[in-house]
């Protein structure tokens, strides 16, 4: 932060202590700066490695219960879990990506938005709700029974097909989003190239536009992947074992925080893998999109063709976000009264609270990285500010252990340095300070990235500007970066904000005694199979949740 | 009989007419330029010959074949039809040598090999096969794309813009070079640009385009010298026009005295007409009884471009060699030596 007070104020005034030589005074003043990304960064590397330590120095006996018992279910569901769901996006994703992208069909304007909703809809709440629509009690056996003289026929939704189909119904929109700009950008203008090559269109896509989309679909693949690695609360639903719930329940069920340390160290190590094989998959290949020509027109899907894309694309957005819905409207109107508390309300204010907190405390603390990143540019700061940023990758059961250990450690530190003892058992420990720290860690990436982005906006040439006219420092964040950065600012809010609001394993893990919020209300409902009580505060969560989708839909809508 | 043949080709957006009844034919081996500004319909011409895009009306034969009309279509990846498109459209995910032999899928894997080093060789970047395009230059990108397009000996080349995204003198460069590249493959090609150097440069038939029409469709000379149009007359090279009066069946008088040749026929004596002067019609000398004042100049190393204002008030351009410096303001001598008239009917 001394870095600027070296400089002189203004070009004409002498630098003030000019008797040191001003390179000295220099590298001495960037290291209070330094200092505090590294401070950030450490909010993320200490329950990190708190985590990792433990797989350091295993513990025998666990180890032994774990092996025989939980860990060779827990990964096959897990790789099980991944393949599936795997190419179940890519499937759904990129086949809309390419009708949306490329062709011209009824409705297709309304598709290339709307196919994006089912973002705002976590995984956990469409679980649910596709379980209540299909179980055998639900509307549509109901609806079938007096049709047939018996439903052992009907697929059973609370399979692990079922399972797979739900979570490749909630994550498609990632690779969907990805690949139709990859598409939007260059897929038309493949297949063009390929014809004068002389490619048919159908070898163009397959030799030409998949290829080339290939980074994009594998990013957006890489999305679903760690969100489903992360996942917690769909899993929990169909009672179907991984990583995540294994964590929860040897930490809230058999009180065993260490073997959760060892189950959730094994989940990063997982997750790091994943990360390394696709930054190695990339190798040397750039992907830059070439093209400033205008793109070429939409292929026009006449007659059957085009009702058929319609057909395809309705059929998705039914399945991933309106039947949803409408059976989470009929199960909250069905006792809206009852449902409707003075709780709810408490529930509701919890979590916008909690998401408010954390919303502005990670945009501040991304601002600030971001402008010292910015500032010093050097490789220890940039090498931070990525360690800062990992936590995203991080599953928030790990994250919640990685938490909560130091905090219990700091507590038992301070109350015996204070002789405390007895009555006082925790000073941080459950209590929002320490469920921040966990969001903190957990989304700093999504506030720095929105961020990020606004102030790489901002060229060098408005700083240097800025800094001809006699301002800089701190003013110049106030005067020049702030006003350019509003909008990222609002956005990155925007988006912890939602996040927040839907988090499930973190709030549930590390909340204070009986602090339930809405999604913890839809945990709690949920596992006791109680959907429509946990209709409510679901729709709560998905109405917010549609904010920052239709902020997306506005900012990358191709048409 | 005519490699390519355009008849009559009208192509639309909405109500809006992109290509007019254009019509037009290029011999086997020479290479065609459509020239024109922006919006013209230049590129909506070339992408119908590639097939990108259907016809409202008219026919396009290749070889004597029809490959496009309003009724029917050759599917563009059946027309042997190659292109470099603007952006090059290089695969970025594959190397050089992968991109150049994309379109030889047809060939064995030793003969594919041996026609990509042999195309890297004509391109002259036998030592870049295993780089990928983001490694290499404007200029090398846009020669891996001339050799991807040319791997297939496709029947006819198409160049969309293919020197704008690269610097001026590289521009010149290159385009020489692809025209000898060209020329040595005996390749038939068209490029589109709005540059009429470079049209001049690499093209033996060019096409002026305005508003969808082609305007006139000669050789660079005639363009230049024998405009059909007004439009060509100004749109080519540079010059300014000065009214006459048709005074006989072969002369014209101008303020700067009777002009006598070949006068166009379509003209009557006492006809008003505009007389296109290019810089070098009008000549400096200091003995002309005719004088103009000197409104401004542009050196141009071996000679200086003069503004000239003549008493009328109306102003005429004129190249005078370098050592005949004169100042703004000074009345100087000039005195016209056309070779070609070129007038057109005041309107």
């Amino acid at each position: 932060m001394q870095l600027e007070k070296s400089l002189p104020s203004t070009r004409h005034s002498p630098p003030p202590g000019a008797a040191m030589p001003a390179g000295i005074r220099r590298r001495l003043a960037i290291w209070p700066a330094r200092l505090l990304v590294l401070a950030i960064s450490l909010f993320t590397v200490v329950p990190l490695a708190v985590v990792m330590t433990s797989s350091l120095s295993p513990d025998p006996a666990i180890w032994q219960h774990l092996l025989e018992f939980a860990l060779p279910e827990l990964l096959r569901n897990t790789l099980l879990m991944l393949l599936g769901v795997t190419a179940g996006v890519l499937l759904i994703g990129v086949s809309l990506a390419w009708l949306v992208a490329v062709y011209q069909f009824p409705g297709r304007r309304f598709f290339s938005w709307a196919l994006m909703l089912p973002l705002a809809m976590p995984a956990y709440v469409l679980a649910f709700a596709q379980v209540g629509i299909f179980e055998f009690t639900g509307p549509i056996q109901t609806l079938l029974r007096p049709h047939f003289d018996n439903m052992r026929w009907f697929p059973e939704i609370r399979s692990t097909t079922g399972l797979l189909l739900v979570m490749s119904l909630a994550f498609y929109p990632y690779v969907y989003l990805l690949a139709r700009n990859a598409f939007a950008t260059m897929g038309r203008r493949a297949l063009e190239v390929g014809q004068s090559l002389g490619l048919s269109p159908r070898q163009g896509f397959w030799r030409i536009a998949l290829p080339m989309a290939r980074p994009w679909i594998m990013g957006g693949v890489l999305l679903v992947v760690m969100e489903s690695l992360a996942d917690f609360g769909t899993v929990a639903v169909f009672n179907y074992d991984t990583f995540t719930t294994a964590i929860y329940k040897a930490w809230f069920a058999l009180f065993s925080l260490d073997t959760a340390k060892q189950l959730a160290s094994l989940l990063v190590v997982m997750v790091f893998v994943l990360l390394l094989l696709e930054q190695y998959s990339r190798g040397r290949r750039a992907y830059s999109q070439a093209g400033r020509t205008a793109p070429a027109p939409r292929l026009p899907l006449t007659g059957w063709r085009g009702w058929a894309a319609s057909g395809i694309a309705s059929l998705v957005l039914l399945l991933a976000f309106v039947l949803p819905l409408l059976q989470l409207g009929y199960w909250a109107s069905r006792d809206f009264a009852n449902q409707f508390s003075a709780d709810f309300i408490v529930y509701a204010w919890r979590s916008v609270l909690l998401s408010l907190l954390a919303a502005v405390l990670v945009t501040l603390i991304a601002l600030v990285l971001a402008y010292l990143v910015r500032r010093d540019g050097g490789a220890i700061v940039r090498l931070a500010a990525r360690v800062a940023t990992i936590g995203y990758a991080i599953p928030g059961t790990v994250l919640a252990v990685g938490v909560f250990v130091p905090v219990a450690w700091l507590d038992n530190q301070l109350i015996a340095l204070l002789g405390l003892g007895g009555e006082v058992t925790a000073v941080f420990k459950g209590t929002l300070l320490a469920m921040l720290l966990a969001f903190m860690a957990r989304f700093l990436a999504v506030g720095h990235s929105a961020v990020d982005a606004a102030m790489n906006r901002i060229t060098r040439s408005h700083d240097e500007a800025a800094r001809n006219l006699g301002v800089s420092g701190w003013a110049l964040l106030y005067r020049v970066y702030l006003p350019l950065l509003s909008g990222g600012l609002f956005t990155a809010m925007l988006m912890v904000f939602v996040d927040v609001m839907k988090e499930m394993p973190i709030t549930l893990m590390t909340r204070p005694f009986g602090w339930d919020t809405l999604s913890v209300r839809v945990y709690n409902m949920t596992s006791e199979g109680m959907w429509d009580q946990a209709a409510l505060p679901a729709i709560a969560i998905v109405l917010v949740g549609l904010l920052p989708t239709i902020l997306l839909s506005r900012q990358r809508d191709v048409a | 009989m005519s490699l390519l043949e355009l008849v009559s080709v009208s192509q639309c957006y909405g109500d809006k007419k992109i290509i007019d009844q254009l019509s037009l034919a290029l011999e086997a081996g020479e290479i065609g330029c459509l020239l024109g500004s922006s919006g013209c319909g230049k590129t909506t011409v070339l992408r119908c010959i590639a097939g990108f895009e259907p016809l409202l009306d008219g026919e396009i034969r290749l070889d004597g074949r029809g490959i496009a009309s309003a009724a029917a279509n050759v599917p563009a990846h059946q027309r042997e039809i190659g292109m470099v498109f603007q952006d090059y459209a290089l695969f970025p995910h594959l190397s050089v040598v992968e991109n150049v032999g994309f379109g030889l899928g047809g060939l064995s894997r030793s003969a594919r090999a041996r026609r990509v080093a042999a195309m890297l060789e004509v391109v002259g970047l036998a030592a870049y096969g295993k780089a990928y395009p983001h490694e290499l230059s404007g200029g090398q990108q846009q020669r891996v794309a001339l050799a991807r397009a040319l791997a297939p000996q496709p029947r006819l080349l198409l160049l969309d813009e293919p020197f704008s995204n690269l610097d001026v003198d590289l521009r010149e460069r290159l385009s020489r070079e692809v025209r000898e590249i060209l020329k040595s493959q005996g390749t038939t090609a068209i490029l589109v640009t709005h540059d009429q150097h470079e049209a001049f440069a690499m093209a033996d038939k060019v096409g002026v385009m305005a508003q969808g029409r082609l305007q006139q469709w000669a050789s660079p000379y005639e363009l230049y010298h024998e405009p059909q149009t007004r439009y060509v007359a100004d749109f080519i090279g540079q010059g300014a026009f000065v009214p006459g009066r048709v005074t006989g069946p072969r002369c014209v008088a101008l303020e700067l005295g009777e002009y006598c040749s070949a006068v166009p026929r379509q003209f009557v004596v006492g006809d008003d007409v505009d007389v296109l002067l290019r810089p070098d019609d009008v000549v400096h000398d200091d003995g002309s009884e005719v004088k103009a004042l000197v409104l401004g100049k542009v050196f141009r190393g071996s000679e200086f471009l003069y503004t000239l204002q003549l008493a009328s008030g109306r102003s005429v351009l004129a190249l005078v060699p370098s050592h005949h410096n004169h100042a703004i303001g000074e009345a100087i001598g000039i005195r016209l030596e056309l070779e070609h008239l070129i007038a057109f009917r005041q309107q």
